[in-house]
């Protein structure tokens, strides 16, 4: 099931989409499938499941706490196709979003096939442009996935145009030059890189929704995303509450007031 | 010369999307495209204007002290069992090759109109040579270095600072070279406007790995003249240590189209590739994607990095630049290990016989030159990149060798 639906859907009720981000394996492999079902449960209509990867370039301090913890409790490929099955059984879309190389490395045909039999939507890819994206235009055509590819404050139109047409789900944009990682104020570029990146949406005659994350980590900053945005991404405050959690259970209650406090933000951001 | 890059025989390499076959390429965030466009062209630019190339050469010649020798190794080359003639890149200002390269890139970033540099580190060769060069151009400049590696390479940390670099020590992941490289890529992803990240080797998205590449190759013209004036011919063949590969390429280059000339470039074995513990990623890796190239990589079943090991700090890292998969493919380059111990003989070797301290890292050729002569006999010359000079790598050589006063063996 695309993304595009949980965002329709959310468009039909005059609101923005809540997306949740936690990479499998966090806590631990059981803890993350509790932990993206409370955020469904709670009011999140995408989630992102993140593949836990050695290198992670564009992850703050939080998520790569997060991600070196996963992999230091084992945590497998295969473990993520399971969470992926186990969040899609919950209806909403789910997503994985990964550095390239594990794909790469597990075959690229072979990762969309198993991800679709999990029943995953589609992959988010950081460091992947529709450039050297080639193999995984075909893979996802084949196998029905969503791509989701970033566009940047510092995309120009035309590439906003290059990376937009190979978009499907939605597009994600970057709202601030830096990594992943709640911030106090988000970006004033933010706002401007949603009504470019529509405007290059237009003239193509499209009409893909835009998530913004980066930065997103409070009910009110998800109530200004969603007031230009079609989608509100939200990734290391949710680990944060897991991380600074004595036990699962007291995480579990902080991902789900963390939850309801955005769904409502995006509620009452238009 | 020096921006010479109608490469003999490699000329098409890269293709204009940074591509050595299947190699190379662009896996970098989409935040980072816009600088890598612009740097590009700045390159493209700057190496056919007389002006940029005019100021670099005087840089090279009146600042990093270029040509730098080559010299004949007499007394090592009766141990290899044929002629060795030394490339001696730890003769430049800062002690070894890097300089080479960072002075380039300095100049480019003061074209760019950016005020800040940020570098990455393993031994401390590129990050001093980097600091180096900021100050001499008064730009800001700070340098990711593993803590594994401030802790083994503490005298170049201090070098650093003195230079006027912040020294940032990176905790996460192995902390060695490659989370340094993490640390320097998100670093640069938030401060691209008015900073430019100098890679320090052939390695990274594209324009990085034929940048650098350009920047080196001056080693290897150079040799090749001098060979040439010193013995008449052409090397047999010409042997350098490869990390991420840059003073390798930078050797091998101006010889690709030598087809005599056979080139040779030594990893870092550690304890033997079948130990498992070693970071030679041409002999023993696969295909994947690192730190924004495809390229050889060491890697596991899932595609995660492996960690990696050698007594070298300069060569401890799991990725390779993409040119030298492109030559390791076509096989018009060979690619062998060399172990911790073996590198270790033949640094002891070179400072008894020659009255020259290398770096650890060029011991690493050294001791594939002792192969190679054995292998070629005695009529066979072997030009021998010595990457750097070994002031840095004392204290793990008088650990290794026992040469500590009582009590202060590390």
């Amino acid at each position: 099931m695309s993304a595009r639906i949980a965002y329709d859907k959310a468009k039909a009720e005059g609101r923005a989409a809540l997306v949740g981000y936690l990479p499998a394996g966090f806590p631990t492999y059981e803890g993350a499938v509790q932990a993206a079902r409370t955020m469904v449960d709670a009011g999140c209509d995408v989630i992102e499941i993140g593949l836990p990867y050695t290198d992670p370039m564009m992850d703050g301090p939080t998520i790569q706490d997060a991600v070196h913890r996963a992999l230091a409790g084992g945590v497998r490929v295969a473990d993520v196709f399971r969470t992926v099955e186990a969040v899609a059984a919950t209806g909403v879309p789910v997503l994985v979003m990964t550095y390239w190389n594990p794909v790469d490395r597990y075959g690229v045909d072979r990762f969309a096939r198993d991800l679709a039999s999990a029943g995953g939507s589609g992959l988010i890819t950081p460091d992947l442009t529709p450039e050297e994206g080639g193999p995984w235009l075909e893979a996802s055509d084949a196998h029905g996935l969503d791509r989701v590819f970033l566009v940047a404050l510092s995309s120009t139109d035309e590439r906003i145009d290059t990376i937009t047409r190979a978009c499907r789900g939605f597009v994600y944009a970057a709202s601030l030059m830096g990594v992943t990682g709640a911030r106090n104020a988000l970006d004033t570029g933010a706002p401007r890189l949603v009504e470019r990146t529509r405007a290059v949406l237009d003239k193509a005659g499209s009409a893909l929704p835009v998530g913004l994350g980066l930065g997103v980590g409070t009910g009110a900053q998800a109530a200004e995303v969603a007031g230009f945005a079609d989608g509100v991404i939200v990734g290391s405050a949710f680990i944060r509450r897991l991380l600074d959690a004595p036990d699962l259970a007291s995480g579990l209650a902080g991902v789900r007031e963390l939850t309801e406090e955005l769904a409502a933000g995006v509620r009452s951001g238009r | 010369m020096t921006m010479d890059t109608a490469a003999r025989g490699a000329g098409a390499m890269p293709d204009a999307t940074g591509h050595f076959g299947r190699f190379g390429g662009r896996f970098a965030p989409e935040a980072l495209m816009a600088a890598l466009d612009e740097l590009a062209h700045e390159f493209e630019t700057a190496k056919n204007d007389p002006a940029f190339v005019a100021e670099l050469e005087d840089l090279l010649a009146g600042y990093a002290g270029r040509p730098s020798l080559l010299t004949e190794a007499k007394r090592f080359s009766e141990h290899a069992g044929a002629r060795v003639l030394l490339k001696r890149e730890d003769l430049n200002h800062t002690g070894s090759h890097k300089i080479n390269n960072v002075l380039g890139q300095a100049l480019l970033t003061r074209r760019m109109g950016k005020s800040r540099v940020i570098a990455e580190t393993g031994a401390g060769q590129h990050g001093v040579a980097t600091a180096t060069a900021a100050a001499l151009l008064g730009l800001t400049c700070t340098v990711y270095m593993g803590e594994v590696d401030t802790e083994r390479q503490a005298l170049n940390v201090a070098r650093m600072r003195m230079l006027g670099a912040e020294v940032v020590p990176v905790r996460t992941g192995s902390r060695t070279l490659k989370d340094a490289c993490n640390e320097a890529f998100r670093d640069w992803v938030a401060s691209v406007e008015d900073t430019h990240y100098c890679i320090g080797s052939v390695m990274g998205p594209h324009p990085f790995p034929v940048m650098v590449r350009d920047f080196q190759r001056v080693i290897g013209v150079e040799a090749r003249r001098q060979c040439v004036e010193m013995t008449g011919a052409l090397p047999d063949a010409v042997v350098a240590c490869v990390g991420g590969g840059s003073n390798a390429i930078g050797t091998f280059h101006a010889f690709v189209g030598d087809e005599s000339v056979r080139l040779i470039g030594f990893e870092a074995g550690g304890d033997g590739v079948a130990s498992g513990k070693h970071a030679a990623t041409l002999v023993g890796g696969s295909l994947g994607v690192i730190h924004g190239m495809r390229t050889y990589l060491l890697q596991d079943d899932d595609g995660q990095t492996m960690e990696t090991h050698s007594i070298s700090a300069g060569l401890d890292y799991p990725g390779v630049g993409p040119e030298h998969s492109w030559l390791h493919d076509t096989g018009r380059a060979e690619y062998r290990e060399i172990t911790d111990a073996e590198a270790m003989e033949a640094f002891a070797l070179l400072c008894r016989t020659e009255g020259i301290i290398p770096a650890i890292e060029s011991a690493h050729a050294l001791a594939g030159a002792l192969k190679v002569g054995k292998e070629l006999g005695p009529d066979a010359t072997i030009v021998v990149c010595l990457s750097g000079r070994g002031d840095k790598d004392m204290h793990t050589a008088a650990a290794f060798f026992g040469l500590m006063p009582e009590g202060e063996n590390a």
